[in-house]
C-alpha cells in the first residue's frame, strides 16, 4: 500500500512515522521545508489541564501516553526534543475565576486528569501572591515542536518513508470516482490514499482536491525574552486561557501562559485572533500579552524580551480535529484542525488514522472526529463569502 | 495612544538620514529625524579618527563641512524605533521608545507620517574562523570605536585583515593608539581589485576624492611601513586566554586558503571586517523588498516597494558616506514632495550625485565582495554563533540528521542564531553554511526577519496595553 502525506508538519510527521513503522510505503510532501509552518511557529505544550471531559481530553492523554513511549526512539541519534514533564500550574486572579477553575478541576477528575489545588508560591515563589486559587497538573509536558517534527519524520524516513520538500500539491490525480494521487509543483504523485495534513492550509489543499473543508487560520503571537536565571518552574496560565482557547469570537483575546524553555528563555503566549493569513505583529497584540503575564509574575517587567514571533493555529468552526477518511472522495483522508493542541495531539492522531487506514481497532472513540459529524457537517458546503 | 503625524518621518541620523532629512525641511516639509544613539552622526561619525585635524577631515572627506552643518538640526536622539506595522498601501506605524536604553523611564511615542524615510545604516559583517571567539580578536569597527573614543589601543602587536576599504582608516587610527600594525591582509587579489578599481576610468574621475580619499590612507601605511597585502587573510588565531598568534594565509580568487602557504605570526590582536550587511529589519517589517545582495530595493527616487516609503544610505547597499548623503538628499526631497506635491523637485545635479556615487559602490562590491572559497578555513569545532555557541559541525550535524531544507527548522534544532544578537552577526554566515549543507534551503532569506527591531521590556510593552488603539 501506498500513502501519499500532504505536510511535513508535526500532524503529517506523527501520521508518516505510524504508517511507515506498519509497513505502509510513505511520501511526504511539503511545498515548504518540513517543520516550516505552524509546528514551528508555536509553543510544545503537551497540556490536558486546559481540556474538559470529552474526545478532545481523551486523544489528549492517549497522546501523551504514546509521547512517553517513542521517547526511546528519538533519544541517541537527535537533537534533544526537550521533552520534560513540569506540569502545570493553573491560576486564578479572581474569586469568580477561583469558583470555576475549582469547578472545572472537578470535571476533569471524572476523566482521569491529576488536578490538585495547591499553594501557588510553594510551586512558583516569584507568582503574584494576589491570586486567588492555584491547581497544578503534572500530566502537563512539553517538547520543543520544531525539533519533535524532525524527529517524527527522521524516525519515518528511517522506516523507509520518503520526505519531499519544496513540492506543492496543486490538484487531485483521479481514477473514477476515486482519488488516485495527487499533482504536483513536482510532477504526479500517486497513491492508494492521500491523507491531507496541512495545517491552517488543509482548507485550500483540499479544496484544490475537490472537496470543501472549514479550516482557517487563528492567529497566534508569542514572545521571547532574553535568557535568564530559571525562576519559572512550571508551565503557569491564568484560568481565562481555558475560556479563549473554546472562544468563538474572531476579535482579539490574550491569556497567559508563561514558560521556561531549556535554553533559558521564557515564552509568553499568547493571543488569539481570526484575521486570515496576516502575519503583521502590532503592539497592541503584544502590549495585552505582555500586560497578562505581569498579573502573573510582576517581575518580570524588567525583563527584555527580544524578539516575537506568531503562526496560523488551524481552526474548525467546533473545535475539534478532523481525522479520518472522506465520504465524499473515496482515497482522500483528513488529519487537521487540531487548533491550539497539534503538538500534544499529533501522536495519537498519527495513531488514529493509522488504526482508521489499516481496518485496527481504534484505540479512542474515532466517530469524533470524523469529518461528517454532525457539528461539521453544515459547513462542508462553499460558504457563501468565499 | 493617538499617533503623531509629521509629513516626513526620517530613522537614523547618520549622513543618509541627516542629508535626507535637511533637503525635506529645505523643501517645507514638517520633519522628524530620530535616532536611537546618543548623538547624531551615525556610523560615520563614530568611526572617524579622533585625533585627526579638522583640516585634515576637510582634505580628506569631500563634504566634510556640509557633514558638519548638517549634523546640527533638530534630532530626537536616545529614540528607538522597535517596532514597524505594516499596512502596504502607506508607511508602517512606527512605535518609538524615547529615553535612555538603559534607564527604567523611557517613553512610548507613535508616528504615522504621510512619508517615511528609512536611513537605518548597516552591520559590519565578520566571517569567523578558528579563535576568533578568543579576547583580543576585534571587530574592526569596534577596534575603531576604542581606538577613537578612549584612545585604548586593542593591542600592542596588531593584525588588520579582512576585505573593503574600511581596513585603512582603522589601521590608521590604530597607529595613533601607539600600536604597532603588523600589516592590513586583504583577502581579494591584486587581479580582482585592478579589474574592478581600473575599469572605464573615467566613471571615477567624479568620485575623484573617494579615490583620494583612499590613497591618502595608503599613503598613511606606506608612512609607517605598514604592509598592505593582498590574496592574504588571518584563518586562524591562537592563544589560551587571549590571542598569541594568527595564522596567515595566502588566498586564491574565491578565497580559498592556498595550501602550504600558512605561516604564524605573533600577535596579540586581530581587527577584521568582511565588509557590512544592511540593517533591513525596520524595512523588513514595513513590507519593502530586498535585493538579492539583501540591500533595500528602491527606484531613482529612493522609494522603496511600499507606497511612502524612502531608503537612503548604507541600507540599500554598501558605498561609504558620500553616497550615504546622496542618496539622502534625494530621498529626502522625493518624500517631502510626495507628502505635499507644492514643494521643490529634484535637480539633475542632485540626482547625477546619487547616480556616480552608486557606481562607485558597484566597484566596491565588485573589487572586496565575499567569496565563497573561505570555508575552507573553518574546522568542525570553530564557533558559528557565539550567543548560542554552535559549531561548524553542529550545523553541519543538523542538518544531516533532519534532513530538513528550512532555515527555520534548523535554527530551532541548532539554535544558531536564537541568543541575544538575533543573527545580527552571525545570521548571513549561518545561512550560507546550512545553503551548502541542505543543497539549498527553501525559506532563504529568513535571517533578515526580526520583528522587534531592539529589546523592549515587558513593562514597557505592557504599559501600553490599555492606550494601543489599531492604527
Ligand atoms: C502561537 C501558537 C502557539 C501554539 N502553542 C501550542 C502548544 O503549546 N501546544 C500544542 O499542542 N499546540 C500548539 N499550537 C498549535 C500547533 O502548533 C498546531 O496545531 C500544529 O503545529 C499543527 O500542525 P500541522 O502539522 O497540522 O500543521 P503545520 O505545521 O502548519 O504543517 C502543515 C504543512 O503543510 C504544508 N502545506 C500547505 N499547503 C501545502 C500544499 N499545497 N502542498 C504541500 N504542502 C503544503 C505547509 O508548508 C506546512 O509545512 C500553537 C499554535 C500557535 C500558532
Ligand atoms: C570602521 C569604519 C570606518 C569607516 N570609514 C569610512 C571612511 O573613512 N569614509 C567613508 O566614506 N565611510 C566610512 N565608513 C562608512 C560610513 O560610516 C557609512 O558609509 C555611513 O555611515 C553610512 O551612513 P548611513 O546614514 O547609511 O548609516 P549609519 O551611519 O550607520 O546611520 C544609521 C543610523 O540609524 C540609526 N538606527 C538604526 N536602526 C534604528 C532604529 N531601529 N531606531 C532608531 N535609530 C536607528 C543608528 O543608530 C545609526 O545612527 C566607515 C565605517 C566603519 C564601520
Amino acid at each position: 500500500m501506498k500513502v501519499v502525506v500532504v505536510g511535513a508538519g508535526i500532524v503529517g510527521a506523527a501520521i508518516a512515522r505510524e504508517l511507515a513503522m506498519a509497513g505502509v510505503s510513505v511520501v511526504v510532501l511539503d511545498r515548504s521545508a518540513s517543520a516550516g509552518g505552524t509546528s514551528a511557529a508555536g509553543e510544545g505544550n503537551l497540556l490536558v489541564s486546559d481540556k474538559g471531559p470529552g474526545a478532545e481530553l481523551s486523544l489528549a492523554l492517549r497522546s501523551l501516553t504514546l509521547w512517553r513511549s517513542l521517547l526511546p526512539e528519538v533519544a541517541d541519534t537527535f537533537p534533544s526534543i526537550e521533552y520534560e514533564t513540569k506540569g502545570g500550574l493553573v491560576v486564578a486572579t479572581t474569586d469568580a475565576g477561583a469558583a470555576a477553575l475549582r469547578a472545572f478541576a472537578d470535571l476533569q477528575r471524572t476523566a482521569g486528569v491529576s488536578a490538585a489545588e495547591v499553594d501557588g508560591l510553594d510551586y512558583e515563589p516569584d507568582l503574584n501572591s494576589a491570586h486567588t486559587a492555584a491547581i497544578f497538573y503534572p500530566q502537563d509536558a512539553q517538547v520543543q515542536p520544531a525539533i519533535a517534527t524532525e524527529a517524527l519524520l527522521a524516525v519515518a524516513r528511517r522506516h523507509g518513508a520518503s520526505v519531499r520538500q519544496g513540492v506543492e500539491v496543486l490538484g487531485p490525480l483521479r481514477g473514477g470516482d476515486r482519488l488516485t494521487g495527487v499533482a504536483t509543483s513536482g510532477g504526479d504523485v500517486s497513491g492508494d490514499h492521500v491523507v491531507v495534513a496541512a495545517g491552517p492550509w488543509s482548507g485550500e489543499v483540499a479544496r484544490r482536491l475537490g472537496v470543501e473543508l472549514p479550516v482557517r487560520p487563528r492567529r497566534g503571537t508569542i514572545l521571547v525574552t532574553t535568557r535568564m536565571r530559571q525562576r519559572i518552574r512550571h508551565k503557569v496560565y491564568d484560568a481565562d486561557y481555558v475560556g479563549a482557547v473554546g472562544s468563538d469570537d474572531a476579535a482579539l483575546q490574550t491569556s497567559s501562559v508563561v514558560e521556561s524553555t531549556a535554553a533559558g528563555t521564557v515564552l509568553i503566549g499568547s493571543s488569539r485572533e481570526r484575521r486570515g493569513f496576516d502575519e503583521r505583529i502590532e503592539a497592541r497584540v503584544l502590549s495585552a500579552v505582555a500586560a497578562k503575564a505581569l498579573v502573573l509574575f510582576p517581575f518580570l517587567a524588567g525583563v527584555a524580551v527580544m524578539r516575537a514571533y506568531g503562526g496560523f493555529r488551524p481552526f474548525v468552526p467546533d473545535h475539534l480535529p478532523v481525522i479520518g477518511p472522506d465520504p465524499r472522495l473515496p482515497g482522500l483522508w483528513h488529519a487537521t484542525g487540531h487548533e491550539g493542541a497539534g503538538i500534544v495531539l499529533s501522536t495519537a492522531t498519527g495513531e488514529l488514522l493509522g488504526d482508521l487506514l489499516l481496518g485496527r481497532a481504534p484505540r479512542v472513540p474515532a466517530e469524533a472526529f470524523a469529518v461528517d459529524r454532525p457539528t461539521l457537517r453544515p459547513h462542508l458546503e462553499p460558504s457563501p463569502d468565499q | 495612544m493617538s499617533a503623531e503625524t509629521p509629513d516626513v518621518l526620517v530613522v537614523g541620523a547618520g549622513p543618509a538620514g541627516l542629508a535626507a532629512a535637511d533637503a525635506a525641511r529645505r523643501a517645507g516639509a514638517r520633519v522628524v529625524l530620530l535616532d536611537a544613539a546618543g548623538d547624531a552622526g551615525g556610523q560615520y561619525w563614530r568611526h572617524l579618527p579622533a585625533s585627526r585635524p579638522a583640516a585634515a577631515e576637510r582634505v580628506l572627506h569631500h563634504g566634510w563641512d556640509r557633514f558638519a552643518a548638517l549634523r546640527g538640526q533638530e534630532v530626537l536622539t536616545d529614540a528607538q524605533v522597535w517596532l514597524a506595522e505594516r499596512h502596504d498601501d502607506r508607511p508602517p506605524t512606527l512605535h518609538v521608545l524615547v529615553g535612555p536604553a538603559d534607564g527604567s523611564d523611557r517613553v512610548r511615542r507613535t508616528f504615522a507620517p504621510t512619508t517615511l524615510v528609512l536611513a537605518t545604516g548597516a552591520y559590519e559583517r565578520t566571517l569567523p574562523f578558528p579563535g576568533w571567539d578568543l579576547p583580543g580578536v576585534f571587530t574592526a569597527g569596534a577596534a575603531q570605536a576604542l581606538a577613537k573614543a578612549e584612545r585604548i589601543a586593542v593591542g600592542r602587536r596588531v593584525v588588520v585583515a579582512g576585505a573593503g576599504p574600511f581596513l585603512l582608516p582603522v589601521a590608521a587610527s590604530l597607529v595613533r593608539t601607539g600600536a604597532q600594525v603588523l600589516g592590513v591582509l586583504e583577502a581579494n587579489g591584486w587581479r580582482r581589485l585592478a579589474r574592478a578599481w581600473s575599469a572605464r576610468p573615467a566613471e571615477l574621475l567624479s568620485t575623484r576624492h573617494k579615490a583620494g580619499e583612499l590613497a591618502g590612507y595608503v599613503r598613511d601605511l606606506a608612512r609607517h611601513r605598514i604592509p598592505y597585502r593582498t590574496g592574504t587573510a588571518v584563518v586562524a588565531a591562537h592563544g589560551t586566554d587571549r590571542v598569541t598568534s594568527v595564522t596567515v594565509a595566502r588566498l586564491d580568487a574565491d578565497w580559498a586558503p592556498v595550501m602550504g602557504s600558512e605561516r604564524r605570526v605573533p600577535a596579540d590582536a586581530v581587527c577584521v571586517s568582511h565588509g557590512f550587511v544592511p540593517r533591513t529589519e525596520l524595512a523588513v517589517s514595513a513590507g519593502c523588498r530586498l535585493t538579492r545582495d539583501g540591500g533595500v530595493r528602491t527606484d531613482e527616487n529612493g522609494l522603496t516597494s511600499v507606497p511612502g516609503v524612502y531608503a537612503a544610505g548604507e541600507i540599500t547597499g554598501i558605498g561609504g558616506a558620500d553616497l550615504a548623503l546622496a542618496e539622502g538628499v534625494v530621498a529626502g526631497l522625493a518624500a517631502a514632495a510626495a507628502a505635499d506635491p507644492a514643494g521643490g523637485g529634484i535637480s539633475a545635479g542632485q540626482r547625477r550625485d546619487r547616480t556616480v556615487n552608486q557606481r562607485f559602490a558597484a566597484r566596491l562590491e565588485a573589487a572586496h565582495g565575499i567569496r565563497p572559497g573561505w570555508v575552507g578555513w573553518l574546522a568542525d569545532d570553530t564557533v558559528i554563533c557565539r550567543c548560542e555557541e554552535v559549531t561548524a559541525g553542529d550545523l553541519r550535524a543538523g542538518a544531516a540528521a533532519t534532513g530538513s531544507r528550512g532555515l527555520r527548522s534548523l535554527k530551532l534544532s541548532t539554535r544558531a542564531g536564537l541568543g541575544v544578537c538575533q543573527g545580527r552577526v552571525c545570521g548571513r554566515t549561518v545561512e550560507d553554511l546550512l545553503n551548502r549543507h541542505t543543497g539549498g534551503l527553501l525559506d532563504a532569506g529568513r535571517t533578515e526577519t526580526r520583528p522587534l527591531a531592539a529589546f523592549v521590556r515587558l513593562g514597557e510593552l505592557a504599559a501600553g496595553a490599555d492606550k494601543e488603539e489599531p492604527a
